[in-house]
């Protein structure tokens, strides 16, 4: 379907959203990961506003940018993509499917009981491994392959694996 | 509101950031085991992208085609309104890990206070960041603990850290000239406020790190955040400023 001027829906441009996928993790479209803030349809230009994981996050400036593309080959040959920074992105906002998606992709979710870190020092998550699903897990470094994520290792797989951490 | 004191105290905040994240990107590939390296550049990285914020916002203050890399990479060391701890050369890891440490502990002192800032892009900033700061404050606290009450070396190597970072903490709560300003609009943080608390947050660190809190009375440096440097500023920016000095207007 290409979309005309006056004929823009929100549910249309949601399901455009649902095939932009985080570059760093391909299995997450920005719906998944509770980044699209809203879809605002009112003038001919439709709004897509967005808010960024963490400051510093790369994949930030290519991902407006293939929403941007996605929506063109849907024929919206403009669109306004704004960022807003309050309130401040949370892993709570992270989709259900897209924790299950993650989880089949080797990266455990984050933990749905503690979304916000705290200042226990020296405290573990009890997080789960993402490939033999056993609690008995370590934390190898606080900061991983990206911001969003910490590195464990499972001690009875002894598999590495990403923890996408609670923020 | 003045709006060159407002610009000039989001521009230290953002100078603030922006100067540590650079220094510790320094040790992107040289970090003492690879989990660590990639923590310090991560901690970098959010540094940055905090930065980034406050000179986007910073560069509409200032108008007159101001962006956030020509607030980055256009200005020399005498405008740069960073605190001196900032700027301080990496030393070992110990120095690295004190000096983020006392930072982090302030900033994220600061940044709480900044949450009810009755400027709302400042508060939204603020809010974003703190997350990621109660990150750098929880991991270089374990830290300086690790270090502080581990071997005899790690824990003299950290007592020459906390000598050699101290007097450069006094700074951090001494209002500038604009935030003096501003503060009598009430619309700045009253940095002198924060003081107790942080030196309470870090007495309890330094406890458990078994390291010996300072006493009172160390002469104090000042002047960063009146664009008054130590030398290792200039030395920073000439790194980090190279590129868009030699090639005005490169992109990448």
């Amino acid at each position: 379907m290409v979309a005309t001027t006056g004929n823009i829906s929100v549910s249309h441009i949601r399901e455009i959203l649902e095939s932009v996928t985080d570059p760093e993790v391909p299995v997450l479209s920005v719906l998944d990961l509770g980044i699209v803030r809203d879809i605002k349809v009112n003038g001919p230009v439709p709004e897509i506003v967005i808010t960024p994981t963490y400051t510093g996050c790369p994949a930030m400036d290519m991902i407006r940018m293939n929403i941007r593309m996605a929506l063109l080959q849907h024929g919206y040959k403009e669109v306004n993509i704004t960022t807003v920074l309050s309130p401040a992105w949370t892993t709570d906002w992270m989709s259900e499917a897209g924790k299950e998606k993650l989880r089949a992709y080797g990266i455990a979710p984050p933990h749905p009981k503690q979304q916000v870190c705290d200042m226990r020092l020296f405290d573990e998550e009890a997080v789960q491994c993402p490939h033999c699903q056993s609690y008995q897990t370590r934390r190898i470094s606080e900061f991983g392959s990206t911001a969003c994520k910490a590195l464990y290792q499972c001690n009875n797989c002894q598999e590495p694996f990403d923890y996408f951490k609670c923020h | 509101m003045d709006n060159r004191n407002f610009s000039d105290y989001i521009l230290h905040l953002a100078d603030n950031v922006l100067i540590l994240g650079q220094r510790n990107s320094e040790w992107c590939g040289h970090g003492p085991v690879l989990e660590q390296d990639i923590a310090i550049t991560n901690i970098s990285l959010d540094l940055i992208g905090q930065a980034r914020s406050l000179y986007q916002y910073a560069a509409e203050l200032v108008g007159n085609g101001a962006t956030e890399d020509t607030l980055a990479y256009l200005r020399d060391a005498r405008q740069f309104k960073n605190c001196l701890l900032v700027e301080q050369p990496n030393g070992d890891w110990a120095h690295t890990i004190t000096r983020q440490f006392l930072f982090s502990v302030y900033q994220r002192l600061l940044y709480t206070k900044l949450l009810q800032h009755s400027d709302s892009r400042l508060a939204a900033i603020a809010e974003k960041s703190l997350k990621e700061v109660t990150y750098h404050v929880r991991w270089s606290s374990e830290w300086v603990i690790r270090l502080g009450d581990g071997t005899a070396e790690s824990n003299e190597r950290m007592c020459k850290a906390v000598e050699t970072l101290w007097p450069y903490t006094g700074e951090l709560f001494l209002p500038s000239s604009y935030e003096a300003a501003l503060g009598k609009e009430g619309l700045t943080v009253n940095v002198s406020s924060l003081q107790a608390d942080w030196e309470q947050q870090v007495r309890e660190i330094f406890s458990e790190a078994t390291l010996p809190y300072p006493p009172s009375g160390i002469w104090m440096q000042r002047g960063g955040k009146e664009g008054i440097h130590t030398e290792h500023l200039g030395y920073i920016l000439a790194e980090m400023q190279f590129m868009q000095r030699a090639y005005p207007g490169l992109e990448w």
